[in-house]
């Protein structure tokens, strides 16, 4: 498969990841003058977002994304976010993070399926990287950043042919392939089905390059034009009428990929046991994984080039809830099914122990009775060392 | 007019590739197999018609070094005068069973050398296979292709001026037509235009290419000139299968059906439009005819965990 995808799947991923949080912590904004010690104010949304962005494209982490390479597992991926969703004064415990990562690659799969042309993912993530610049327009040193791995993706991108689009396609429709999980905001606009599949329309404009279906032309051996006929399609199509940009700044066309969430919408999922309990999940959780080696020594090299900035002082972690109520967030850590028992490795839970009481305490009511496979001596060392980064 | 048949169901989802629906139709009997990737595995399904019983069988790629799983690109059941073999294709290799699957008679590792894994060289080979038993050998590569071979197509040769009998495709859309033979024979190219060209059928000098911007073009095998352009699919066509009727099916969700002849006058080629079916909400990635004289189809879905059949009333 292609080992070109890394990059945009993480970019469009992270972008995904902060349209949540951005949503999040301004439906919780409490005008600064008026906050409690512990409530979220304007100032500590920016704040959050910048450190965020900031350790999503600090420039020796994008040098390890962009070297060609296979896609890793699903896990090794989400450990990435959990990092990187930590890169601040935000918490955000097991149940909340699990919601996010759900809300992230949903939302994904659905830009990649619908993109007319293999091609249009790239405008897809052009569609994250304008809108990160807005959510950071404040500094400049982080836009420069944004501006540097733009430039990178148009290098490495822009000249790929067509196929190799295709390949790029193939290989994330293979990563997402089997995740069904409904998302209340794409059930209300009639994107997804009650069971958890997106709708593919059959109508619109038809991808740039395309001609609308429903012609048969017919040629003699000189190549002139002897006939001409209609056939019904069956489908609504009409020719498009502009390619989207693959400039630094441009009208990309495309609308997915941009911002779906407002105050007004806001993020949710719905989850049963039934449309969470594939085969293929489960048979990723149970089966021993031989390639975890491999994994951590991946996540080592990419979190290495990760500068997490730790915040000094006094300040406690700030924790961000996803779900409505903190008793929503209990229920769904409670109610989670079994064979989903997160084998991640809780790198966070170290860390944050001596932060945070109260983190603790929820952290003690999760505690996972199944050690991870890997969890051996050899383990613990590339964990220990990787806190150390 | 066709009609939905019982859909036969399947262990896992089919993977997002093209042609990922490959049907072996036994002369003997009704019995059918049926092939479909998954993922790292492939799956076998026969299925009798009489009894709607199935036997299932999961064969996994061979694996390698490397960090993550093999996955299977194609699995296809070829019919040879002799014999019939499975042959399924991964990055790492190319691995043939008997064809039921149950013995693994040959493997070749395709080596990368110093590329990075997924650069795909193009090369097109050619085995000697021997009535039974396992001594397969690489006989040939044929060069001519410069990006990844997305599909090749065969015919028995007709006899009278074609002697066309095999065709690749690859991924910048360009088409080799080959004459085999002890040492194989390039008859002639027909250059692509910039999309890819996921799949090819070779019938009675005709050449039937499905593309990556939905088009579905014929070409008269022998001289690669143009006959029929149809602008058939809004989205990639994945699978193209010929009866004596063209199939086509694609990722904007439909499978049609078209009608190939040729004009007494002119004896050029010549198309009508038969019958289309929409599998809603349903990236298709395979789709085969399930008898020679195409009355029955079948089609398999990105994420859709079971065949669709279809018959003719």
């Amino acid at each position: 498969m292609s080992v070109r995808t890394l990059p945009l799947l993480f970019l469009n991923l992270g972008g995904e990841m902060l349209y949540i949080l951005d949503q999040r912590l301004r439906a919780q904004n409490i005008p600064g003058d008026k906050a409690r010690k512990d409530e979220w104010t304007e100032v500590d949304r920016k704040r959050v977002l910048n450190d965020i962005v900031s350790t999503m494209f600090n420039r020796k982490f994008m040098e390890e994304l962009f070297k060609p390479q296979e896609l890793y597992s699903k896990k090794a991926l989400r450990t990435v976010y959990d990092r990187l969703a930590h890169a601040s004064i935000m918490r955000l415990n097991q149940a909340s993070m699990d919601k996010l990562y759900d809300l992230m690659t949903m939302a994904f799969k659905y830009q990649v399926l619908l993109c007319p042309r293999p091609k249009d993912v790239l405008l897809v993530t052009f569609n994250h990287l304008d809108a990160i610049k807005g959510l950071i327009q404040d500094s400049p040193t982080i836009l420069h950043q944004v501006d540097e791995t733009f430039r990178q993706l148009m290098e490495v991108y822009c000249g790929l042919s067509a196929g190799e689009f295709q390949l790029i396609r193939q290989t994330l429709l293979i990563f997402f392939q089997d995740l069904h999980i409904r998302v209340s905001i794409f059930l209300k606009d009639k994107v997804q089905n009650s069971n958890g599949r997106f709708v593919l329309p059959v109508s619109g404009p038809v991808p740039w390059g395309t001609e609308v279906p429903g012609l048969i032309r017919m040629f003699n051996h000189k190549g002139e034009e002897v006939k001409k006929i209609k056939f019904k399609h069956g489908g609504n199509y009409v020719t498009a009428t502009k390619e989207g940009s693959f400039e630094l700044y441009g009208d990309r066309v495309l609308k997915l990929g941009t911002n779906m969430y407002s105050l007004n919408r806001p993020v949710d999922t719905q989850t049963s046991g039934a449309s969470k309990n594939s085969t293929s999940r489960a048979q990723e959780n149970i089966a021993p994984n031989p390639l975890a080696k491999e994994e951590l020594n991946f996540l080592a090299r990419l979190m290495g080039g990760m500068e997490i900035k730790n915040p000094s002082g006094p300040e406690p972690g700030f924790r961000l809830n996803l779900f409505t109520t903190d008793d929503e967030e209990e229920q769904a850590a409670l109610t989670k099914p079994e064979e989903l028992d997160n084998k991640v490795i809780n790198i966070q839970a170290m860390q944050d122990q001596q932060r945070s009481e109260e983190l603790a305490r929820i952290l003690g009511e999760l505690e996972v009775t199944d050690q991870p496979r890997w969890s051996t001596s050899k383990g613990d060392d590339l964990l220990a060392m990787m806190d150390e980064l | 007019m066709f009609r939905r048949e019982h859909s036969i169901p399947l262990r896992g989802s089919a993977a997002a590739l093209c042609n990922n629906l490959s049907v072996l139709q036994l002369p003997t009997g009704n019995l059918r197999h049926f092939g479909v990737v998954h993922g790292p595995s492939a799956q076998l399904l026969s299925a009798a018609p009489e009894d709607g019983s199935l036997v299932q069988r999961q064969l996994q790629a061979k694996e390698g070094a490397g960090v993550s799983p093999t996955l299977i690109t194609q699995v296809h059941w070829c019919v040879l005068p002799f014999r019939v073999l499975l042959v399924l294709t991964s990055h790492r290799g190319i691995q043939m069973f008997e064809s039921d699957g149950s013995i693994m008679v040959y493997w070749h590792a395709l080596d990368t050398g110093d590329a990075p894994p997924g650069t795909w060289s193009g090369r097109v080979l050619v085995f000697d296979i021997p009535a039974k038993g396992p001594n397969i050998m690489l006989s040939e590569e044929l060069a001519g292709h410069q990006t990844s071979i997305t599909d090749i197509a065969t015919e028995p040769v007709q006899g009278g001026d074609c002697m066309a009998d095999v065709v690749t495709a690859d991924d910048s859309g360009l088409l080799c037509v080959w004459r085999s033979g002890p040492e194989f024979t390039l008859v002639t190219r027909i250059p692509g235009f910039g999309v890819p060209c996921p799949s090819v059928k070779l019938w009675q000098g005709i050449v039937a290419a499905g593309y990556g911007n939905g088009q579905v073009r014929l070409y008269e095998a022998m001289k690669g000139t143009l006959h029929v352009q149809i602008s058939a699919h809004a989205r990639t066509i994945c699978a193209l299968d010929l009866a004596p009727e063209l199939l086509s099916a694609a990722e904007d969700t439909f499978v049609h059906i078209w009608k190939l002849s040729r004009s007494p006058e002119s004896g050029s080629i010549e198309v009508e439009h038969c019958h289309g079916e929409c599998v809603s909400n349903t990236q298709l990635c395979g789709a085969r005819f399930c008898d020679p004289s195409g009355s029955s189809f079948a089609v398999t879905g990105y994420d859709l965990a079971e065949i669709l059949r279809f018959s003719s009333v």
